[in-house]
Protein backbone atom coordinates (compact mmCIF):
# COMPACT_ATOMS: atom_id res chain seq x y z
CA UNK A 1 0.00 0.00 0.00
CA UNK A 2 1.18 3.41 -1.12
CA UNK A 3 0.99 6.48 1.11
CA UNK A 4 0.29 9.78 -1.10
CA UNK A 5 2.24 12.57 0.08
CA UNK A 6 -0.19 14.41 1.90
CA UNK A 7 -1.24 11.58 4.25
CA UNK A 8 2.65 11.71 4.85
CA UNK A 9 2.90 14.81 5.47
CA UNK A 10 0.49 14.71 7.85
CA UNK A 11 1.67 11.68 9.74
CA UNK A 12 5.52 13.56 10.10
CA UNK A 13 3.44 16.31 11.38
CA UNK A 14 2.02 13.89 14.22
CA UNK A 15 4.88 12.30 14.77
CA UNK A 16 6.57 15.63 15.24
CA UNK A 17 3.95 17.24 18.01
CA UNK A 18 5.16 16.90 21.27
CA UNK A 19 4.23 13.83 24.28
CA UNK A 20 2.25 15.98 26.35
CA UNK A 21 1.27 13.07 28.33
CA UNK A 22 1.56 13.38 32.05
CA UNK A 23 2.04 17.19 31.81
CA UNK A 24 -0.11 19.69 32.99
CA UNK A 25 -0.58 21.01 29.17
CA UNK A 26 -3.45 20.11 26.45
CA UNK A 27 -1.99 21.02 23.08
CA UNK A 28 -4.02 23.40 20.93
CA UNK A 29 -2.23 24.53 18.34
CA UNK A 30 1.10 25.69 16.51
CA UNK A 31 2.14 28.90 16.78
CA UNK A 32 5.77 29.60 14.94
CA UNK A 33 8.86 27.38 14.19
CA UNK A 34 12.33 28.45 14.66
CA UNK A 35 15.64 27.68 14.29
CA UNK A 36 15.97 26.27 18.29
CA UNK A 37 12.31 24.69 18.03
CA UNK A 38 8.24 25.04 17.85
CA UNK A 39 6.19 26.99 19.57
CA UNK A 40 2.95 25.78 20.54
CA UNK A 41 -0.29 27.52 22.11
CA UNK A 42 -1.61 25.17 24.72
CA UNK A 43 -3.78 25.23 27.91
CA UNK A 44 -2.59 24.92 31.49
CA UNK A 45 -5.31 22.58 32.93
CA UNK A 46 -4.61 23.33 36.52
CA UNK A 47 -4.36 27.15 36.04
CA UNK A 48 -6.81 27.13 33.14
CA UNK A 49 -5.01 29.47 31.55
CA UNK A 50 -3.41 29.53 27.97
CA UNK A 51 0.08 29.24 27.49
CA UNK A 52 2.98 29.22 25.10
CA UNK A 53 4.71 26.37 25.14
CA UNK A 54 8.44 26.12 23.62
CA UNK A 55 9.42 22.65 22.60
CA UNK A 56 13.33 22.30 22.26
CA UNK A 57 14.75 20.68 19.29
CA UNK A 58 18.39 20.91 20.03
CA UNK A 59 18.97 23.54 22.52
CA UNK A 60 19.12 22.64 25.99
CA UNK A 61 17.08 25.03 28.18
CA UNK A 62 19.52 27.63 28.26
CA UNK A 63 16.97 30.39 26.88
CA UNK A 64 14.50 29.78 29.49
CA UNK A 65 17.19 30.25 32.13
CA UNK A 66 18.27 33.16 30.41
CA UNK A 67 14.73 34.90 30.15
CA UNK A 68 13.44 34.10 33.90
CA UNK A 69 16.15 35.46 35.13
CA UNK A 70 15.16 38.57 33.92
CA UNK A 71 12.08 40.52 35.06
CA UNK A 72 11.19 43.21 32.59
CA UNK A 73 7.69 44.41 31.36
CA UNK A 74 8.96 44.01 27.86
CA UNK A 75 10.53 40.41 28.64
CA UNK A 76 8.11 37.34 28.37
CA UNK A 77 7.82 35.34 31.65
CA UNK A 78 8.81 31.78 32.00
CA UNK A 79 6.20 30.23 33.55
CA UNK A 80 7.98 26.42 33.72
CA UNK A 81 10.86 24.54 32.28
CA UNK A 82 11.27 20.73 32.54
CA UNK A 83 11.52 17.36 29.98
CA UNK A 84 8.99 16.36 28.13
CA UNK A 85 8.20 12.36 28.18
CA UNK A 86 9.56 12.11 24.61
CA UNK A 87 12.61 13.48 25.58
CA UNK A 88 12.68 17.14 24.83
CA UNK A 89 12.66 20.07 26.99
CA UNK A 90 10.31 22.84 26.83
CA UNK A 91 9.35 25.60 28.54
CA UNK A 92 5.89 27.53 29.16
CA UNK A 93 5.71 31.44 29.20
CA UNK A 94 2.89 33.90 28.93
CA UNK A 95 0.74 33.66 25.68
CA UNK A 96 1.47 36.86 23.71
CA UNK A 97 -1.71 38.35 22.25
CA UNK A 98 -1.15 40.48 19.46
CA UNK A 99 1.37 40.52 15.70
CA UNK A 100 4.77 40.14 15.02
CA UNK A 101 6.64 43.53 14.25
CA UNK A 102 7.06 42.78 11.03
CA UNK A 103 2.80 41.92 10.27
CA UNK A 104 2.19 45.23 12.52
CA UNK A 105 3.80 47.79 10.64
CA UNK A 106 1.74 46.14 7.99
CA UNK A 107 -1.15 48.52 10.13
CA UNK A 108 0.62 51.76 8.85
CA UNK A 109 1.18 52.57 12.00
CA UNK A 110 2.31 56.20 13.32
CA UNK A 111 5.91 57.17 13.45
CA UNK A 112 4.93 57.89 17.14
CA UNK A 113 4.01 54.48 17.26
CA UNK A 114 6.77 53.16 15.45
CA UNK A 115 9.39 54.92 17.94
CA UNK A 116 7.41 53.72 20.80
CA UNK A 117 8.12 50.25 20.03
CA UNK A 118 11.71 50.70 19.71
CA UNK A 119 11.77 52.39 22.91
CA UNK A 120 10.31 49.39 24.57
CA UNK A 121 12.66 47.40 22.44
CA UNK A 122 15.81 49.60 23.96
CA UNK A 123 14.33 49.86 27.31
CA UNK A 124 14.65 46.04 27.25
CA UNK A 125 17.51 45.48 26.16
CA UNK A 126 19.41 48.33 28.29
CA UNK A 127 18.13 45.84 31.54
CA UNK A 128 19.49 43.01 30.14
CA UNK A 129 23.08 44.25 29.56
CA UNK A 130 22.84 45.63 32.91
CA UNK A 131 22.66 42.31 33.63
CA UNK A 132 25.55 41.14 31.22
CA UNK A 133 22.98 39.58 28.68
CA UNK A 134 22.77 39.92 25.14
CA UNK A 135 19.65 39.39 23.18
CA UNK A 136 22.16 38.00 19.61
CA UNK A 137 18.78 37.67 17.54
CA UNK A 138 17.00 40.96 17.52
CA UNK A 139 14.65 41.48 14.68
CA UNK A 140 11.29 42.57 13.51
CA UNK A 141 10.41 38.88 13.70
CA UNK A 142 11.27 38.56 17.37
CA UNK A 143 9.08 41.52 18.42
CA UNK A 144 5.87 40.84 19.45
CA UNK A 145 3.28 43.98 19.55
CA UNK A 146 0.74 43.41 21.96
CA UNK A 147 -3.47 44.23 21.92
CA UNK A 148 -2.68 46.95 24.22
CA UNK A 149 0.30 48.34 23.00
CA UNK A 150 2.33 46.58 24.84
CA UNK A 151 5.56 45.34 23.69
CA UNK A 152 7.75 42.15 24.06
CA UNK A 153 11.22 40.71 22.80
CA UNK A 154 10.94 37.16 21.95
CA UNK A 155 13.61 34.64 21.55
CA UNK A 156 16.92 35.37 22.91
CA UNK A 157 19.58 33.82 21.36
CA UNK A 158 21.68 31.87 23.19
CA UNK A 159 24.34 30.88 20.64
CA UNK A 160 27.35 32.62 19.37
CA UNK A 161 26.38 32.11 15.49
CA UNK A 162 23.12 33.60 16.09
CA UNK A 163 21.66 36.74 14.59
CA UNK A 164 19.92 37.05 11.31
CA UNK A 165 21.92 38.86 8.17
CA UNK A 166 20.11 42.02 7.74
CA UNK A 167 20.01 42.56 11.43
CA UNK A 168 23.35 41.16 12.55
CA UNK A 169 26.64 43.58 13.12
CA UNK A 170 29.35 42.21 11.06
CA UNK A 171 31.55 41.62 14.07
CA UNK A 172 32.79 37.67 14.53
CA UNK A 173 32.33 38.12 18.08
CA UNK A 174 29.48 39.69 19.88
CA UNK A 175 29.22 41.94 22.53
CA UNK A 176 26.89 44.42 23.37
CA UNK A 177 27.42 46.78 20.70
CA UNK A 178 26.25 43.79 18.28
CA UNK A 179 22.33 44.28 20.03
CA UNK A 180 22.60 48.61 19.48
CA UNK A 181 23.54 47.50 15.22
CA UNK A 182 20.22 45.59 15.43
CA UNK A 183 18.65 48.13 17.45
CA UNK A 184 19.82 50.87 14.41
CA UNK A 185 18.67 47.98 11.67
CA UNK A 186 15.45 47.54 13.86
CA UNK A 187 14.76 51.67 13.94
CA UNK A 188 15.83 51.79 9.85
CA UNK A 189 13.04 48.93 9.26
CA UNK A 190 10.52 50.86 10.79
CA UNK A 191 10.87 54.09 9.55
CA UNK A 192 9.08 55.09 5.95
CA UNK A 193 10.03 57.34 3.34
CA UNK A 194 10.71 60.23 3.62
CA UNK A 195 12.42 58.91 6.87
CA UNK A 196 13.20 62.20 9.10
CA UNK A 197 16.93 62.97 8.70
CA UNK A 198 17.55 62.97 12.65
CA UNK A 199 16.18 59.11 12.85
CA UNK A 200 17.97 58.29 9.55
CA UNK A 201 20.92 59.44 11.45
CA UNK A 202 20.88 57.56 14.53
CA UNK A 203 20.15 54.32 12.68
CA UNK A 204 23.31 55.18 11.07
CA UNK A 205 25.95 55.64 13.60
CA UNK A 206 23.95 52.23 15.43
CA UNK A 207 24.61 50.82 12.41
CA UNK A 208 28.20 51.89 11.87
CA UNK A 209 30.51 48.76 10.77
CA UNK A 210 32.68 49.88 13.43
CA UNK A 211 31.75 49.37 16.61
CA UNK A 212 33.70 51.90 18.06
CA UNK A 213 31.60 54.39 16.04
CA UNK A 214 28.62 53.09 17.60
CA UNK A 215 26.40 53.81 20.51
CA UNK A 216 28.74 53.05 23.46
CA UNK A 217 25.15 51.68 25.33
CA UNK A 218 21.85 51.34 24.33
CA UNK A 219 20.67 54.31 26.40
CA UNK A 220 22.76 56.71 24.70
CA UNK A 221 20.47 55.72 21.61
CA UNK A 222 17.15 56.10 23.43
CA UNK A 223 18.79 59.86 24.70
CA UNK A 224 19.06 60.65 21.15
CA UNK A 225 15.61 58.92 20.13
CA UNK A 226 14.40 61.17 23.29
CA UNK A 227 15.83 64.77 21.93
CA UNK A 228 14.55 63.72 18.72
CA UNK A 229 10.96 63.88 20.45
CA UNK A 230 11.45 66.71 21.97
CA UNK A 231 12.86 68.52 19.09
CA UNK A 232 16.09 69.09 20.08
CA UNK A 233 19.13 68.30 18.26
CA UNK A 234 20.49 64.85 17.94
CA UNK A 235 23.85 64.02 18.60
CA UNK A 236 24.40 61.75 15.37
CA UNK A 237 23.26 64.29 12.87
CA UNK A 238 25.16 67.90 12.78
CA UNK A 239 22.09 69.57 11.50
CA UNK A 240 22.28 72.38 9.45
CA UNK A 241 21.26 76.03 9.65
CA UNK A 242 18.20 75.46 7.75
CA UNK A 243 17.04 72.81 9.91
CA UNK A 244 17.99 74.36 13.06
CA UNK A 245 15.91 77.33 12.09
CA UNK A 246 12.86 74.97 10.63
CA UNK A 247 13.00 73.32 14.34
CA UNK A 248 13.07 76.11 16.42
CA UNK A 249 10.33 77.06 14.16
CA UNK A 250 8.61 74.08 14.77
CA UNK A 251 9.46 73.87 18.72
CA UNK A 252 7.83 77.23 19.24
CA UNK A 253 4.93 77.43 16.30
CA UNK A 254 2.72 78.74 19.03
CA UNK A 255 4.86 81.53 20.16
CA UNK A 256 5.82 82.69 17.20
CA UNK A 257 2.42 82.97 16.26
CA UNK A 258 1.32 85.06 18.90
CA UNK A 259 4.38 87.85 18.68
CA UNK A 260 3.60 88.05 14.65
CA UNK A 261 -0.08 88.77 15.96
CA UNK A 262 1.15 91.10 18.49
CA UNK A 263 3.20 92.80 15.70
CA UNK A 264 0.42 93.03 13.45
CA UNK A 265 -2.02 94.15 15.93
CA UNK A 266 0.41 97.38 16.64
CA UNK A 267 0.84 98.06 12.66
CA UNK A 268 -2.77 98.02 12.01
CA UNK A 269 -3.74 100.41 15.32
CA UNK A 270 -0.93 102.64 14.76
CA UNK A 271 -2.37 102.58 10.73
CA UNK A 272 -5.64 102.91 11.26
CA UNK A 273 -5.97 105.48 13.88
CA UNK A 274 -4.54 107.79 10.90
CA UNK A 275 -7.74 107.64 8.90
CA UNK B 1 12.53 79.27 39.29
CA UNK B 2 9.15 78.78 39.60
CA UNK B 3 5.83 79.78 37.16
CA UNK B 4 4.87 83.13 39.17
CA UNK B 5 8.27 84.42 38.65
CA UNK B 6 8.54 83.49 35.66
CA UNK B 7 5.05 84.87 34.69
CA UNK B 8 6.11 87.77 37.00
CA UNK B 9 9.61 88.23 35.11
CA UNK B 10 7.79 88.40 31.54
CA UNK B 11 4.69 90.43 32.69
CA UNK B 12 7.65 92.46 33.86
CA UNK B 13 9.22 92.53 30.48
CA UNK B 14 6.82 92.37 27.67
CA UNK B 15 4.78 94.94 29.87
CA UNK B 16 7.48 97.36 29.79
CA UNK B 17 7.97 96.54 25.64
CA UNK B 18 4.12 97.10 25.12
CA UNK B 19 4.27 100.77 27.03
CA UNK B 20 7.76 101.25 25.41
CA UNK B 21 5.13 101.71 21.53
CA UNK B 22 3.70 104.38 22.80
CA UNK B 23 6.74 105.92 21.47
CA UNK B 24 5.29 106.02 17.99
CA UNK B 25 2.55 108.34 19.35
CA UNK B 26 4.23 111.43 19.65
CA UNK B 27 1.24 113.04 21.71
CA UNK B 28 1.89 110.64 24.37
CA UNK B 29 5.48 110.85 24.13
CA UNK B 30 6.11 113.52 27.64
CA UNK B 31 3.68 110.68 29.58
CA UNK B 32 6.16 107.53 27.99
CA UNK B 33 7.78 106.82 31.62
CA UNK B 34 4.38 106.66 33.32
CA UNK B 35 2.94 104.73 30.52
CA UNK B 36 5.80 102.08 31.10
CA UNK B 37 5.67 101.74 35.00
CA UNK B 38 1.84 101.34 34.44
CA UNK B 39 1.79 98.60 31.44
CA UNK B 40 4.93 97.02 33.62
CA UNK B 41 2.64 96.95 36.67
CA UNK B 42 -0.56 95.87 34.58
CA UNK B 43 1.37 92.94 32.98
CA UNK B 44 3.35 91.62 36.16
CA UNK B 45 -0.22 91.19 38.00
CA UNK B 46 -1.28 89.00 34.62
CA UNK B 47 2.08 87.24 35.04
CA UNK B 48 0.97 86.49 38.34
CA UNK B 49 -2.45 84.99 38.13
CA UNK B 50 -1.13 83.47 35.24
CA UNK B 51 1.93 81.71 37.00
CA UNK B 52 -0.58 80.93 39.92
CA UNK B 53 -2.93 79.01 37.24
CA UNK B 54 -0.37 77.45 35.34
CA UNK B 55 0.84 76.12 38.62
CA UNK B 56 -2.59 74.39 38.87
CA UNK B 57 -3.85 73.15 35.55
CA UNK B 58 -0.98 72.29 32.87
CA UNK B 59 -2.94 73.24 29.82
CA UNK B 60 -0.51 75.52 27.31
CA UNK B 61 -4.35 76.17 25.19
CA UNK B 62 -5.83 77.10 28.90
CA UNK B 63 -2.94 78.64 29.97
CA UNK B 64 -3.30 80.90 26.83
CA UNK B 65 -6.95 81.28 27.36
CA UNK B 66 -6.91 82.43 30.77
CA UNK B 67 -3.74 84.62 29.89
CA UNK B 68 -5.36 86.47 27.09
CA UNK B 69 -8.40 86.62 28.82
CA UNK B 70 -6.73 88.33 31.72
CA UNK B 71 -4.87 90.42 29.85
CA UNK B 72 -8.10 91.99 28.36
CA UNK B 73 -9.43 92.52 31.79
CA UNK B 74 -6.81 94.24 32.89
CA UNK B 75 -5.86 96.28 29.58
CA UNK B 76 -9.78 97.04 30.22
CA UNK B 77 -9.54 98.33 33.30
CA UNK B 78 -6.41 100.55 32.30
CA UNK B 79 -8.28 101.74 29.32
CA UNK B 80 -11.42 102.47 31.76
CA UNK B 81 -9.31 104.79 33.82
CA UNK B 82 -7.79 106.29 30.59
CA UNK B 83 -11.18 107.04 29.16
CA UNK B 84 -12.17 109.06 32.84
CA UNK B 85 -9.55 111.54 32.02
CA UNK B 86 -10.64 112.38 28.62
CA UNK B 87 -10.13 110.51 24.90
CA UNK B 88 -10.61 107.02 25.15
CA UNK B 89 -7.91 104.81 23.66
CA UNK B 90 -9.96 101.24 24.13
CA UNK B 91 -8.97 99.77 21.07
CA UNK B 92 -5.46 101.24 21.39
CA UNK B 93 -5.12 99.49 25.06
CA UNK B 94 -7.07 96.26 24.90
CA UNK B 95 -6.14 94.70 21.46
CA UNK B 96 -2.33 94.77 22.31
CA UNK B 97 -3.41 93.62 26.11
CA UNK B 98 -5.28 90.79 24.76
CA UNK B 99 -1.68 89.52 23.20
CA UNK B 100 0.46 90.47 25.72
CA UNK B 101 -1.68 88.39 28.13
CA UNK B 102 -1.80 85.53 25.90
CA UNK B 103 1.90 85.54 25.24
CA UNK B 104 2.39 85.47 28.96
CA UNK B 105 -0.12 82.69 29.49
CA UNK B 106 1.81 80.65 27.24
CA UNK B 107 5.01 81.21 28.83
CA UNK B 108 4.26 80.63 32.10
CA UNK B 109 2.89 76.53 30.98
CA UNK B 110 5.69 76.28 29.11
CA UNK B 111 8.56 77.51 31.75
CA UNK B 112 9.26 77.22 34.86
CA UNK B 113 8.26 74.80 37.46
CA UNK B 114 5.38 73.65 38.95
CA UNK B 115 4.66 73.68 43.02
CA UNK B 116 5.47 70.17 44.43
CA UNK B 117 2.00 68.02 44.98
CA UNK B 118 3.06 67.74 48.83
CA UNK B 119 5.64 68.11 51.28
CA UNK B 120 7.88 65.30 51.28
CA UNK B 121 7.51 62.63 54.56
CA UNK B 122 10.69 63.01 56.66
Amino acid sequence: MELSDSALDHLRRVVALPDLSGTRYELESEIGRGGMGVVYAARDRVLGRRVALKVLDITPLGEARLIAGLEHPAIVPVYEAGTLPDGREFYAMKLIKGARLDHYVGGQPTLAERLRVIWRVGEALAYAHSHGILHRDLKPQNVMVGEFGEVYLMDWGVDAIAGTPAFRAPEAVLDRRSDIYALGALLRFLLRDPKPPALAAIAIKAMNMDPAGRYSEVTALLADLERFEQRLPVEAWPEPLWHRLYRFASRNAVLLWLLAAYTLVKFLIFFLRKF
Amino acid sequence: MNKIAVGLLFGLILGAIDGATAWFYPEVRPMLTGIMVGSSIKGMIVGLFSGWFARKVQSTSWGVVVGSGLGLLFAFLVAAMDAAKGKPHYLEIMLPGFVVGAIIGFLTQRMGTRALAGRRAL
